[in-house]
């Protein structure tokens, strides 16, 4: 069963210094994400949400706690593992997009596979794949000021999917996109889900939370309320 | 592979920035092209010097009256006499050649063509000493010498100076020397200058002539050359003048000398110096170049660093290792360095042919140095690029994603 399991996170907690207080910023959370979810994180903002988010996406370490990412422990790494497992297990779509403004849309999906020692050709392939899959097949050689917002979002989610991750990590991604654009990116993921790839959201958003399958309200740093989504039964 | 990616990634980032790269490399540029020109300068009188040596004659040795000491005190300038040369050719073993040497400035006249030129009283032995070649006539000989002939080997400018008439005329034409008739036996091929001796001015007569009929019988040789087979015999020479001239001039071993025994080398050892002081002098320059250079550098490189704080931090999440992050910024300082270096080179090169041309100083530019230039503008990249570096391969990446 441990190899269905993608996330486990056992009294995961961070501390921040500031000043002279210390800010308690995620309290012990367990969690269990298994292959094939598709889990939206809620929270208002404080909630911890974030702190959670980039220990998740492997960003941040933890002050306490232990965190298992692929059945691989990982709360306790180096930077240069961090870095590692970041580029093989995670696939990380943002909301800024954070795509390079002077590379190509198939450069930017490339990306990560150069730092993964993936030799020129295949790159190309993969990265063509990719972005073919999200619908840009003929947008490749655009770099990203000439794309749109919801053109930038989806190569971003090529390149997230580009290194075949166990994780999609979806921090906010309609954040910077109008209610239509962030339609069609929800239903993309939604569909990448389908096909069984594991997604985490972070979103502040009900409407958008509602396409994912299970919630995880966090407040205080602290798990609030975790269930699943009416819908699902339907779907499933 | 990945190493190839990350120079791509950095010659990227150079042309992004095309003007600023450029004059950020200014400085590099610059520094090398002074260190280019500093060794061409060098090298090119260091060949000169080796030429004039050369042409000197690199086996000679050249006596030259002392202060003669009696007690501690001085007595005055000491003499060389004709008997000194004499008992040097007739004792020595290792000197091949001896001549002396009495000169005067005369006015010489050829017709009505007049001019003041040096009259150099000398042995035959001088002549194939120096190697001197004729370009028309002949040499005078010792009994010629003995006989105290009236007889005139001109340099090369002579002919010019005299009315320009041509050498051939001029062999066998009668010229006088303040006044006294002379024969032209022989016209010398143009020698060149070492160092303040001009040989293609002067007049040679033979040095018992001179003595005689035109110096008044002055006894005074103004020096003394000897010149041993080979280079490597100068000590031994060296020894033998010494022996030979304190008896000659009766003085004790361990008494101060009243001569000075010097080779051609020592003589130009002066003018090495000049040359020496110039070289460390733009070496001084290109080490303050060079250094402002690469602060330079290592300004734009932190510029570019926190420019590119969001690059790096979407680098980083991607899965960009610190050593990635950091071979990434190095290999952009070594770039413009090392592109400096090579555009420092052309103009090092540049700038040593304009010397050359306007200037007409000797110039040469070793491949050596161009080589040691290019490494070393490399390095002044890595020694400067890595700070800037490390701040980027050190940067947070959630800081980095945020940074706005």
């Amino acid at each position: 069963m441990k190899d269905q399991v993608i996330i486990r996170t056992r009294g995961l907690t961070k501390h921040y210094v500031l000043g002279a207080e210390t800010v308690r910023a995620v309290r012990g959370v367990d969690l269990v994400i298994e292959r094939g979810e598709f889990v939206a994180i809620m929270g208002p903002s404080g909630s911890g949400k974030s702190t959670f988010m980039n220990m998740i996406g492997c960003l941040d370490t933890p002050t306490e706690g232990d965190y298992w990412l692929n059945g691989q422990l990982v709360s306790d790494l180096s930077d240069d593992q961090l870095a590692r497992v970041r580029n093989r297990e995670i696939g990380f779509v943002f909301q800024t997009f954070n795509l390079l403004p002077r590379a190509t849309a198939l450069h930017n999906v490339e990306l990560p596979l150069i730092y993964a020692g993936v030799g020129s050709k295949e790159r190309q392939r993969r990265a063509r794949e990719k972005l073919e899959l999200v619908g840009l097949g003929d947008r490749m050689g655009h770099k990203p000021p000439e794309m749109s917002g919801g053109q930038r979002q989806r190569v971003a989610v090529a390149r997230a999917l580009v290194n075949e991750p166990a994780l999609l990590l979806a921090d906010e991604p309609t954040g910077n996109l109008d209610s239509v654009t962030s339609q069609d990116i929800m239903a993309q993921l939604e569909q990448l889900n389908e096909s069984g790839q594991t997604i985490l959201l972070v979103t502040h958003e009900r409407d958008i939370a509602q396409h994912a399958r299970r919630q995880v309200h966090l407040k205080d740093g602290m798990i609030e309320q975790d269930f699943l989504n009416e819908h699902v039964e339907t779907r499933a | 592979m990945l190493l190839f990616e990350i120079i791509m990634v950095a010659m990227g980032a150079v042309r992004a920035n095309v003007l600023r790269s450029a004059l950020t490399t200014l400085g590099i540029v610059i520094g090398i092209a002074a260190v280019i020109t500093m060794v061409a300068l060098g090298e090119g009188a260091q060949q000169r010097v080796q030429e004039e040596i050369n042409r000197m004659g690199t086996s000679i040795l050249t006596i030259r009256p002392g202060q003669q000491m009696w007690g501690g005190v001085s007595r005055g300038d000491a003499q060389l006499s004709i008997d000194d040369a004499i008992a040097l050719r007739a004792e020595s073993n290792g000197l091949l050649r001896v001549s002396p040497e009495q000169q005067s400035r005369m006015q010489v006249t050829y017709g009505r063509w007049n001019s003041n030129t040096q009259i150099m009283g000398v042995w035959p032995e001088y002549f194939e000493m120096y190697g001197h070649e004729l370009q028309s006539g002949r040499w005078f000989d010792q009994g010629e010498v003995q006989g105290r002939r009236r007889l005139a080997v001109l340099g090369a400018n002579l002919p010019e100076t005299l009315g320009d008439t041509p050498p051939e005329l001029l062999v066998g034409a009668n010229i006088q020397i303040r006044g006294i008739i002379f024969e032209v036996i022989g016209i010398l091929e143009e020698k060149g200058d070492a160092a303040w001796v001009r040989p293609d001015d002067q007049i040679f007569i033979p040095q018992s002539t001179a003595q005689y009929r035109v110096m008044g019988g002055r006894d005074r040789l103004n020096s003394i050359y000897a010149a041993t087979e080979t280079p490597d015999e100068l000590d031994v020479g060296f020894a033998e003048i010494d022996r030979i001239m304190r008896r000659e001039h009766r003085i004790k071993v361990g008494e101060d000398a009243d001569f000075n025994v010097r080779n051609s080398a020592d003589l130009l050892e002066t003018r090495n110096e000049a040359n020496r002081t110039f070289a460390l002098l733009l070496a001084g320059i290109a080490a303050i170049s060079l250094l402002v250079g690469g602060i330079g550098i290592m300004n734009i490189m932190l510029v570019s660093v926190t420019e590119r704080t969001r690059e790096i931090g979407i680098r980083k999440a991607l899965g960009a290792t610190k050593r990635a992050i950091m071979t990434q910024f190095l290999v952009e300082a070594l770039f413009l360095c090392t592109l400096g270096g090579l555009l420092g080179v052309a103009a090092g090169y540049a700038a040593s042919e304009a010397v050359t041309r306007l200037a007409e100083w000797d110039t040469s530019v070793a491949p050596e140095a161009v080589i040691t230039a290019i490494v070393f503008s490399a390095a002044v990249g890595l020694f400067f690029g890595l700070w800037p570096a490390r701040r980027a391969a050190i940067l947070d990446p959630i800081d980095a994603l945020r940074y706005e």
